[in-house]
């Protein structure tokens, strides 16, 4: 053997780093998958148990005997709306905020005093905004136990996360750009409405419609400021009280007496659809805003 | 070649001027002066305040909350140091950076933008500015069939071009431009100092470069700076024709140090 055969054969050391290479590959690859199983777990069994009560009329009826029997109409209306409330008062709120704290404040002990109280706030539980929900909004604004109240409380409790990813979308476009702009004679504000903005959009909507799915799914917020245990019709305005999904999950689980099984599989798997729909919203819209590579 | 008289006022005159960022001294007590229709030259090695002169000429340390200046600038007449209206000194100075920067929008907008920001509705008007100062850049005729794509996935030489169109799309009295040549091959970059020739007709430019011999083709008045002090100022022709008076000029310009 020549000199020149040798050189790409592995020496025991490279065999080595190649062997624990393969390991660690592997395993994380494992531990990927094994995040998988919790998931379809539970749509499996959302969708064994719950997939014969899902019929037209569970949708479109109002609910039977507290909700041991018909539909889940009212519920469903009352989720969207509270949702939708949620996400008009996150929306200019939380962009606002975190364009002034990317855009615009200075790296002082106010505003680090601020991001500080920001990333607290989103550990806070759900029940405790509840409560603050029902002293801020219910008492105190006199929106009563009503849609508008408990969309504000969802709003206040996503406001945080909003903030966050918000002030990640705008600070994911390049300082070059901003140095560029300013340099050329633009004020802060022309900057983040002709350069910014434009190019973060997508990521905060996109971050904004997730974070508001998430709340649908909370009981605590909604409990004391605006959800029904029955409210046989859908809401008319938001200043009406409404029954909710997780609500009513809830109370058909824990409160109602001689459910059939079926039913509260079926209210969970209708939660879990909404949830994702608007999650395809959102990756649709996403995509549509994105539409190709800008730098 | 210097054709300015000394008694003209200068458009750019600098006195004093001391730059730090927190304990960091840039740059220590610059004083010059660069007059109308000429191509001011600093040379200078790695981290020598070049770039920060040029910061602190239209006032970008608004931007930088580390960056302390003192000293006097005085630009057609004005100390900027007091100028209320930042945005109108920022707009009749038009900046290069070393990284050419295609903004995120068509190549028509981002020349545009500038009109636009002054508040130029007409549409036509608009259009004329786009073509001609593209045309000047010397951009137009590789981009004119394909305006609306996106200036900033151009080439590295065409961006570079598209910066300077967009600078000239301010209209501005003075040019600075930051080793527009970094990321840019020799053939652009001679075409870009073509352009840059032509433009001393029209404003003028203090141009900052860590190449010698660029500045030795284009500038009229060279500067040498070195660790944030100006050490000398002169005449292109006579710094390079031997007549340096420090010996650390003489000694960068052959290639010593730098």
């Amino acid at each position: 053997m020549t000199a020149l055969d040798t050189t790409f054969l592995p020496t025991a050391r490279e065999r080595r780093a190649h062997g624990v290479q393969a390991v660690v590959r592997t395993g994380f690859l494992a531990i990927t998958l094994l995040l998988l199983v919790p998931v379809l777990g539970i749509l499996a069994v959302l969708v064994i148990e719950g997939a014969p009560a899902m019929t037209p009329s569970f949708f479109l009826d109002k609910p039977q005997k507290l909700g041991a029997a018909g539909g889940i109409w009212p519920a469903l209306v009352g989720t969207v709306w509270m949702t939708g409330v949620a996400l008009v008062v996150a929306l200019p709120l939380g962009v606002a905020a975190a364009i002034y704290l990317s855009e615009y404040a200075r790296d002082t002990w106010l505003t680090r005093l601020i991001n500080l109280a920001i990333v607290n706030l989103a550990g806070v539980p759900s029940i405790v905004h509840a409560l603050f929900g029902v002293g801020a909004f219910v008492h105190f604004l006199h929106f009563g136990e009503s849609i508008l109240a408990a969309g504000c409380t969802l709003a206040v409790m996503t406001l945080p996360v909003v903030i966050v990813a918000t002030r990640e979308s705008l600070q994911a476009v390049p300082r070059s750009f901003r140095d560029a702009c300013w340099s050329m004679g633009a004020t802060r504000w022309q900057t983040i409405r002709h350069i910014v903005l434009p190019n973060s959009i997508s990521g905060i909507l996109t971050g904004l419609i997730l974070v508001v799915c998430r709340a649908v799914g909370e009981t605590a917020p909604i409990m004391f400021t605006g959800a029904v245990f029955l409210r046989l019709v859908p809401p008319e305005t938001v200043f009406d009280r409404s029954m909710a999904l997780s609500f009513h999950l809830y109370t058909v689980s824990t409160q109602v007496t001689n459910v059939p099984r079926a039913i509260p599989f079926a209210v969970a798997l209708t939660l879990i659809l909404v949830v994702l729909s608007m999650n395809a919203i959102a990756i649709a819209f996403r995509m549509k805003l994105r539409g190709r590579k800008k730098w | 070649m210097v054709t300015t008289s000394t008694t003209a006022p200068a458009l750019l005159s600098v006195r004093g001027l001391s730059i730090r960022y927190d304990d960091k001294v840039a740059l220590q007590g610059v004083d010059l002066d660069v007059h109308s229709h000429e191509i001011f030259g600093i040379i200078g090695p790695a981290n020598s305040g070049k770039t920060s002169f040029l910061r602190a000429l239209n006032r970008m340390d608004e931007f930088m909350p580390h960056m302390r200046v003192d000293g006097q600038i005085t630009f057609a007449g004005r100390d900027v140091r007091t100028v209320r209206n930042l945005y109108a000194l920022r707009s009749h100075i038009g900046v290069v950076f070393p990284l050419p920067v295609g903004l995120p929008l068509s190549i028509f907008d981002n020349v545009a933008l500038a009109p636009r920001l002054r508040g130029e509705r007409n549409k036509t008007e608009i259009a004329a500015t786009v073509e001609r100062c593209l045309r000047r850049a010397a951009l137009w005729d590789e981009v004119k069939d394909r305006l609306h794509s996106l200036g900033s996935l151009l080439s590295g030489g065409q961006q570079q071009r598209l910066t300077i169109a967009r600078a000239l799309s301010q209209e501005p009295e003075l040019l600075l431009l930051d080793e527009f040549s970094i990321a840019v091959d020799p053939v652009t970059t001679m075409r870009i100092e073509e352009v840059l020739k032509e433009l001393r007709q029209e404003l003028t430019i203090v141009l900052v470069t860590n190449l010698v011999q660029q500045a030795r083709r284009l500038a009229n008045r060279t500067a040498f700076f070195l660790g944030g002090r100006c050490v000398e100022i002169a005449a292109t022709e006579e710094l390079f024709g031997g007549g340096a008076k420090d010996p650390r000029t003489t000694d960068y310009l052959e290639g010593r140090f730098g």
